[in-house]
């Protein structure tokens, strides 16, 4: 087994985390003793990942830009078996959450995490989170460069930066390294892609204010280019404007997208322009030492030299059908010939979405160390991956996901479901997300019919702080309660990002007057065949369908207008 | 003929693990059930009191009334967030698992 080419902890690194380990041990210890009550523990547990929910403790733990090696894996099996009951949910966010650990066994779970250079950090609480970035990096045939030791730069930059710490509210990065937007930086409080300048040196154009939540907002360029060295001088010139103005009198106001919204990308382009000249040629900019350092953890894998096609595939997949199909779908064009990124499908039929019970978890780790040297991605849209695959081992991935259960052939179909816990776990929760999830795969579980539909996303929040993308969903359900009954709005059209830069980023529209819980299936399937008969062509998509048409006839369709 | 009433119930989450429990004439307890029904002001505000007194000894955090409606032989919230909270989770991994 090759150990896996991701950033590995320094002795500072470990310190720090087991540091901090002992900390909340003794912080929990002082709770149950009574020397701390809730009020001043709460902000202790959420600077640690630890939330109440409805029905326990919940553990969101920090995956930084989604990268797992195997050991990592299995040892969030290890724990989801010992610890808590035995599955773990992926999030949008490309993190973990566990929804049953006891309060006085959260100690030792983050020292079993602190093992295998993991924690819950800034996983919660105003303060800059998880950094996201392309699932297929590093990997993508279309990349312009490797986003993720940038986003390992930026993960050391703000981790308990004293200045940003407390901010107006909380605030999330992402990183593209390809003109195609698999991170949806749009919808970010601060939206990076990797670009090359005029003179061909590697540098970010810069998006602000993209979020979803009660006010969707498609983030503003705020500067074409900034080169690579100088990216932690402009993010601090962004985050100290931010610091400065945002709103912490309401915190429904207090996200970087509505400063942004209310005074202008002109007037923040400005006073983000006058920070960056004092901050500029300083501490903050980025020797190119310690970028060469850091890059080198992520150095390409030892690939083998292999021709683009792979016989022994071809044959594979043409004496089962299966295979192909799953192929087709679940694979994803890789720069190096002979290779592939697999996606793993957290969405079978009638599932929760982005859950894993550990067997899975740990079956997915085994093949990542056999054949996909030990790395494993967690994507935005709740799934795994395993970024190189030979073609050739395609056919023993394939038989090892079916025996693990997680051979669905639908990544990039109606049925990979982004969808929140909603009601049945989260607190904030209005309705529930997952029987509507569960009810809509069955619905579309024909692969024919799926394969007919073709590339359509479909998204699901039950509140709208939008933890489920709806927003951006070609198809978004949104969950409300209208008099203690669960009802259902449809958006049509969003999309989280696309060609350059997610400049098809969109919010989606209301179509209109929501939908009961027995009738929201029914309707969604009224889209997709309005869709099907409106189509110019097998190769319009929903998305490109919806631009050409607008709302009219899926309203018609559903309202009889 | 079902004989329904309106009354309230005090829950809170218990400090150990997080699960949900209902103040009951003796204690604490993860089954609606066994839950005191306040049926009056006066019994609610004695609840509460309770409740406050048991942040104070560490047993639960963040006690609140809620409304059930009470028949001969169930006690059924009304509200479909403390419906999933008294049953668990309504599908899924976990599903039905409340305490």
């Amino acid at each position: 087994m090759t150990a896996p080419n991701m950033y590995r902890y320094d002795e500072f690194d470990h310190a720090f985390v087991r540091d901090r380990v002992a900390q909340f041990r003794d912080q929990v210890e002082r709770r149950i003793a009574g020397d701390l009550t809730e009020e001043q523990f709460k902000p202790l547990r959420l600077m640690n990942g630890v939330y109440l929910q409805l029905h326990a403790y919940m553990l969101r733990i920090a995956i930084p830009y989604g990268t797992l090696s195997g050991r990592q894996m299995h040892k969030l099996a290890h724990i989801a078996r010992v610890y808590d009951k035995d599955y773990g949910h992926f999030t949008t966010r490309q993190n973990l959450q566990f929804n049953w650990p006891k309060l006085e066994d959260l100690p030792d779970i983050l020292e079993e995490l602190a093992e295998v250079e993991m924690h819950a950090i800034q996983t919660s609480g105003n303060c800059i989170r998880n950094v996201t970035t392309d699932h297929f990096a590093g990997a993508a045939a279309d990349e312009v460069d490797d986003p993720r030791p940038w986003a390992e730069i930026i993960r050391q930059w703000s981790s308990l930066h004293p200045e940003f710490s407390f901010l107006p509210r909380k605030f999330k990065v992402a990183v593209t390294g390809a003109a195609r937007d698999r991170a949806a930086i749009r919808v970010h409080d601060i939206g990076l892609e990797v670009r090359r300048g005029p003179d061909g040196a590697l540098g970010f154009r810069v998006y602000v204010g993209g979020g979803q939540g009660r006010t969707p907002m498609i983030a503003k360029e705020i500067r074409d280019f900034v080169p690579e060295h100088e990216l932690l001088a402009y993010l601090e010139a962004i985050m100290r404007v931010y610091n400065r103005y945002g709103r912490r009198d309401n915190k429904y106001k207090a996200r970087i997208k509505i400063l942004v919204h209310e005074r202008g990308i002109e007037q923040i382009r400005d006073e983000v322009e006058a920070e960056f000249t004092d901050l500029r040629g300083g501490v903050l900019d980025v020797p190119a030492e310690a970028r060469e350092r850091i890059t080198a953890y992520f150095a390409s894998p030892d690939y083998e030299t292999l021709p683009a096609q792979s016989d022994k595939l071809e044959a594979a997949w043409q004496a089962n059908p299966a295979l192909g199909r799953w192929m087709a779908q679940n694979t994803h064009p890789h720069k190096q010939p002979g290779y592939v990124s697999v996606t793993v499908s957290l969405k079978p039929v009638s599932g929760v979405p982005g859950d894993a019970k550990s067997a899975q978890m740990d079956a997915v780790a085994d093949l990542a160390e056999r054949y996909s040297f030990d790395e494993i991605r967690v994507s935005h849209e709740q799934n795994l991956i395993l970024p190189h695959v030979k073609k050739d081992d395609l056919p023993d991935v394939y038989a090892g996901l079916i025996a693990a259960g997680l051979e669905e052939p639908n990544a990039g179909l109606i049925t990979d479901i982004i969808s929140c816990p909603g009601l049945d776990y989260c607190a904030l929760a209005n309705a529930r997300s997952i029987p509507i999830a569960q009810r809509l795969t069955e619905r579309f579980a024909d692969h024919d019919r799926q394969a007919e539909i073709g590339d359509l996303s479909l998204k699901i929040s039950g509140c709208i702080n939008a933890c489920g993308h709806h927003h951006v969903g070609h198809i978004g359900i949104l969950g409300v309660d209208r008099k203690g009954e669960e009802f259902y709005q449809i958006t049509l059209g969003g999309a989280p990002g696309g060609e350059n830069g997610g400049a098809d980023a969109a919010i989606g529209e209301i179509v209109g007057k929501g939908f009961s819980t027995d009738e929201v299936v029914d309707a969604v399937e009224t889209i997709v065949d309005t869709y099907l008969g409106l189509r110019d062509g097998a190769d319009e998509t929903f998305l490109t369908a919806y631009r050409r048409v607008g709302k009219q006839p899926f309203q018609d369709a559903l309202y009889g207008n | 003929m079902v004989i329904s009433s309106k009354s309230q119930v005090l829950t809170a989450n218990r400090l150990g693990d997080g699960r949900v429990v209902y103040l009951s004439g003796e204690g604490w307890t993860t089954d609606l059930e066994q839950a005191r029904l306040l049926s009056d002001p006066g019994a609610a505000e004695t609840a509460e009191q309770e409740g406050r007194e048991a942040v104070a000894a560490r047993l639960v955090v963040e006690p609140y009334l809620i409304d059930v409606a009470a028949e001969i032989d169930r006690v059924e919230p009304v509200r479909l967030r403390e419906r999933i909270r008294a049953e668990g989770p309504s599908t899924g991994n976990s599903r039905g698992y409340a305490a």
